[in-house]
């Protein structure tokens, strides 16, 4: 059965994209059909981050409106071909997005995918409220720091109150995305610990994603951290985050690079 | 005390942010649903109360919160011109025309 995954966190530039992005290829990779639907109308930036923004002809409101069948306005990815993305509108105003015609995507995404990944815009206004609406998972991505973990804190409360499900009465199954995390400075008490985030916002950990160059280098390239470098740490704490979404019970770990001697040689060499 | 947090001060952050937090998300948690407007309240309630006996000006109101661990506090400074009307108010210009005097 389908399902519809949101990715959120209510402040903005902790790593929404980037891990919808990562998740949502390390998800494909493992064989199942993802889709990624990028909410942020007005200001998409998933379709850059994935390296599509070549290749966007219709958008979610092209389709929410009927302008565009769904089918025209998915993009397939071409390094992995289970995987799909659905654009967000760069210049219409964010009035045209309808919960109804949400609703009806959604509906028609879940026909088509084993996963639906929707990436929310920041903030806690009506974009954020239709990126959750329909969500059966979520995943809040929280950096240590203060205001990301008070943000977190709001959102995991809309979870719980303002959702299809939640408004059903059932549960929506959050998880907790640890992003930007260093090791080394969480153990000299420069930067809060992930036990100290775990307790203040008292939801399951699916993953610690360290703080890692390879982030940025995948975006440069317009690749997910999962397909441009599989080996490098960001994207290992982004596969086992995938493992653990699909039931999977992993010891958890903060992967760190790991580099051979040589390698290690050769780089301080050239620098 | 002061000698450790003067060794420490540049170093251990991460406990006062997370004691910031508990502190913050405990009222937060608990304002969400309707209550988040009790001070509002409070403050109208209160002002109402003493504007029956004294005219009072409600720009001149002062509110202090502080939320703490424990106990919050909630300080209500109001600056009430007909007591000073009635008592100093008449002192004032006789000392003032005492003084030349």
């Amino acid at each position: 059965m389908a399902k519809v995954l949101v990715v959120t966190s209510g402040k903005g530039g902790v790593g929404k994209t980037t891990s919808t992005a990562a998740l949502g290829a390390a998800l494909a990779l493992s064989g199942k059909t993802v889709v990624v639907v990028d909410f942020d109308v007005g200001l998409r930036n998933l379709d850059l981050v994935m390296g599509a923004e070549r290749r966007v002809v219709f958008d979610l409101i092209n389709v929410v409106q009927g302008d565009a069948k769904l089918a025209q306005a998915l993009i397939r990815d071409k390094r992995c071909e289970t995987l799909s993305i659905l654009p967000a509108s760069q210049t219409r105003d964010k009035d045209a997005l309808t919960p109804d015609g949400v609703a009806r995507v959604i509906d028609e995404l879940r026909e088509k995918f084993d996963w639906v990944i929707c990436d929310s815009p920041a903030g806690i206004e009506k974009g954020a409220q239709l990126a959750m609406h329909h969500a059966d998972e979520a995943v809040v991505v929280t950096n240590p720091e203060v205001s990301s973990v008070r943000d977190s804190d709001r959102i995991i409360g809309m979870l719980d109150s303002t959702t299809a499900r939640a408004k059903a009465g059932e549960k929506i199954n959050k998880h907790l995305l640890l992003t930007r995390y260093d090791p080394a400075r969480a153990a000299r008490g420069e930067m809060l610990r992930t036990d100290d985030v775990l307790e203040i916002l008292s939801i399951p950990l699916l993953g610690i994603i360290p703080e890692s160059e390879e982030v940025l280098r995948a975006s440069n390239l317009g690749s997910p951290v999962t397909l441009s470098n599989p080996e490098s740490a960001p994207a290992r704490a982004y596969f086992d985050a995938v493992r653990r979404l699909q039931g999977e019970t992993l010891e958890m770990s903060v992967p760190s690079e790991k580099r051979s001697l040589l390698a290690k040689w050769f780089k301080r060499r050239v620098a | 005390m002061n000698i450790l947090s003067f060794f420490n001060k540049n170093r251990n952050s991460a406990p006062v942010a997370r004691d910031r937090l508990q502190i913050l998300l405990a009222h937060e948690r608990s304002s969400v649903e309707g209550q988040s407007d009790l001070i509002t309240k409070l403050r109208e309630e209160i002002i109402a109360v003493i504007a029956k006996h004294v005219a009072i000006d409600k720009d001149k109101v002062q509110i202090k919160l502080d939320r703490g661990a424990s106990v919050s506090t909630l300080e209500i400074d109001v600056e009430v011109p007909g007591l000073r009307d009635s008592g100093e108010g008449k002192k004032g210009p006789d000392s003032a025309k005492a003084q030349p005097a």
